[in-house]
């Protein structure tokens, strides 16, 4: 389908959020956690779509935003789009996180991976659940939608350097000694599968969303496949991108 | 009112855009996108005897207007295909074809043994060129011999029609598609994917868990159409194009070069609609080309 970029605002060099209308008017129904396939009509080398989680469905106003780092050609494209242009998505793909669950929660995210959690923290909060956030990054400037976050939780900060909230990784952060019965975590794949050894050795139940890489986002290249327990390899894509880590051979 | 309709030997098809296997999943993938039915055929993922759980990640690298994967022909197993996905897709209005592939002769045999009772299933296409895979696949496609013998194994083994699928990583692909044709071919399609690398610099490591992979999309699409231009003026036989076919005008271009059907892949994954728009283009061309069949654009570049 097709939308019309409303702003695309700047974070930093690195990362920029862009917010998008439905050029029929009309929001798709999504769940907290799926994600959407961009296509990047203006790169030269890039022909695949770029999937992208949905960070936050802005029901009053009706955009999508989108939280985009530049990792390439591809996405330095898509942070060059102007207000006003056309993209398309396919969307919403995938299966997105829980939100059935009783305790205490802790989302966890890193770097751009951020980015379903506050769609995610927003959806918990409307619920009536108390969400806490505890957002990683390497430093204040990685620090991505700090004040939105705060608008849906209580939010705790862990920097690589110490710039911002406590020094250190995720993992390393006070608010796990706290009494914590579920995580939903995205990030970079070495803090997930730091966020998943504690979350075992604390018997914690604990989603984490995949990113891995993929061509078509529908289930038919086969290509972003992950190996479970119960049934070795499955495409991230369809199944995914969250799985329980219960799921996961890590 | 233009007429789309083609023919590969006996399988007369709606219109001659097919989906390439491996990028169209069972086509229930896409019934959200596209009314599937609007297809000339529909090529399911490459179908092997036993169950197979493919390579390990990571299985894809996109590069300069193309892809490398490397899923290594994942799998259920012709036996799950057939009690589990046919009885969904037997009944739509397109031809379904099965692409088979194996590590031995008796392998491919035993699959088309399994398909041949099934009606609905309009044909096979016979893999011997997958480059993803340890034993079989491509190993068969190299060799005229190798090719002849899977050829003539499952000829006497299925009864429909049967295209050979080639593989473009040989030093002459109208040697091998001559001996398909010799062995009881029905059609060839061509070209499968191309040998391709691609290294992470700033890791020092390969972007695919196989190292090697099959390389697709537009950048391989110039090498294809000579390859199809070629087999079709050195066999009798229907020759199916494919290579990096992202719309309409490309269909066109394999035709003209002496294709009579194509395959659309690694464009679905772009554009999951792009079958039925390449469809609709293809009207548009021939209503203004003042052409009355599709069939009158096969080989029929002008030199």
């Amino acid at each position: 389908m097709d939308f019309i970029v409303s702003e695309n605002l700047s974070i930093s060099p690195l990362y920029g959020l862009l917010k998008l209308t439905p050029s029929t008017g009309v929001m798709p129904d999504t769940r907290p956690g799926q994600f959407v396939q961009v296509e990047v009509a203006n790169s030269k080398t890039t022909f695949l779509r770029r999937p992208i989680s949905i960070c936050y469905v802005d029901e009053e106003k009706g955009q999508l935003w989108l939280l985009v780092r530049r990792a390439g050609e591809g996405t330095a494209a898509l942070l060059e789009t102007k207000a006003g242009e056309k993209v398309n998505l396919v969307m919403p793909l995938g299966n997105g996180f829980s939100t059935s669950f009783d305790g205490e929660m802790l989302l966890i995210g890193g770097g751009v991976g951020v980015a379903p959690l506050l769609q995610l923290g927003k959806v918990l909060n409307k619920m009536g659940k108390k969400v806490r956030f505890l957002l990683g990054a390497r430093s204040k400037s990685d620090l991505l939608l700090l004040d939105e976050f705060r608008r849906w939780g209580e939010v705790y900060v862990s920097t690589e350097d110490g710039s911002e909230g406590e020094r250190g990784f995720v993992t390393q952060h006070s608010i796990l000694g706290e009494k914590v019965d579920h995580i939903a975590c995205c990030g970079p794949l070495p803090m997930m599968k730091a966020v998943a050894k504690i979350a075992q050795e604390k018997g914690i139940d604990c989603e984490v969303s995949l990113e891995n890489m993929m061509a078509c986002g529908l289930g038919a290249c086969l290509c972003c496949v992950e190996d479970t327990a119960d049934s070795g390899h499955v495409c991230v894509c369809k199944e995914g991108p969250v799985f329980n880590i219960s799921r996961l051979k890590w | 009112m233009v007429d789309l309709s083609v023919e590969i030997g006996k399988l007369k098809l709606k219109n001659p855009i097919m989906t390439a296997s491996g990028t169209f999943g069972y086509g229930e993938e896409f019934a959200d996108f596209i009314d599937l039915n609007r297809l000339g055929g529909i090529i399911v993922k490459g179908t092997t005897l036993h169950h197979r759980e493919g390579n390990p990640y990571p299985r894809m690298a996109e590069t300069p207007s193309g892809m490398l994967n490397a899923v290594g022909l994942q799998n259920k197993g012709v036996d799950y295909f057939i009690e589990h996905i046919y009885p969904h897709i037997k009944d739509l209005d397109t031809r379904v074809i099965v692409n088979v592939s194996g590590s031995s002769i008796d392998d491919y045999v035993a699959v088309c043994e399994k398909l041949n009772p099934l009606e609905k299933i309009a044909a096979v296409e016979i893999n011997i060129s997958c480059p993803n895979v340890k034993q079989g696949g491509m190993g068969f496609g190299t060799t005229c011999s190798g090719a002849e013998s899977v050829t003539s194994a499952v000829r006497k083994a299925y009864d429909g029609t049967m295209i050979v699928k080639l593989t473009p990583n040989v030093t002459d692909v109208t040697e091998i598609a001559r001996a398909v044709e010799a062995a009881g071919a029905d059609a060839v399609s061509l070209t499968n994917t191309f040998l391709g690398m691609a290294i992470d610099v700033e890791k020092r490591r390969p972007m695919l868990s196989t190292i090697t992979g099959g390389l697709s999309g537009p950048c391989i699409r110039p090498i294809a159409v000579r390859m199809v231009w070629q087999v079709a003026n050195a066999v009798k036989v229907p020759v199916v194009g494919l290579g990096g076919i992202m719309n309409g005008r490309d269909a066109i271009e394999f035709m003209l070069a002496g294709a009579t059907a194509v395959e659309i892949g690694t464009a679905n994954f772009v554009d999951p609609q792009v079958t039925v728009k390449a469809i609709d283009w293809i009207e548009d061309y021939l209503r203004r080309h003042n052409i009355s069949s599709v069939r009158e654009l096969i080989g029929a570049m002008e030199v």
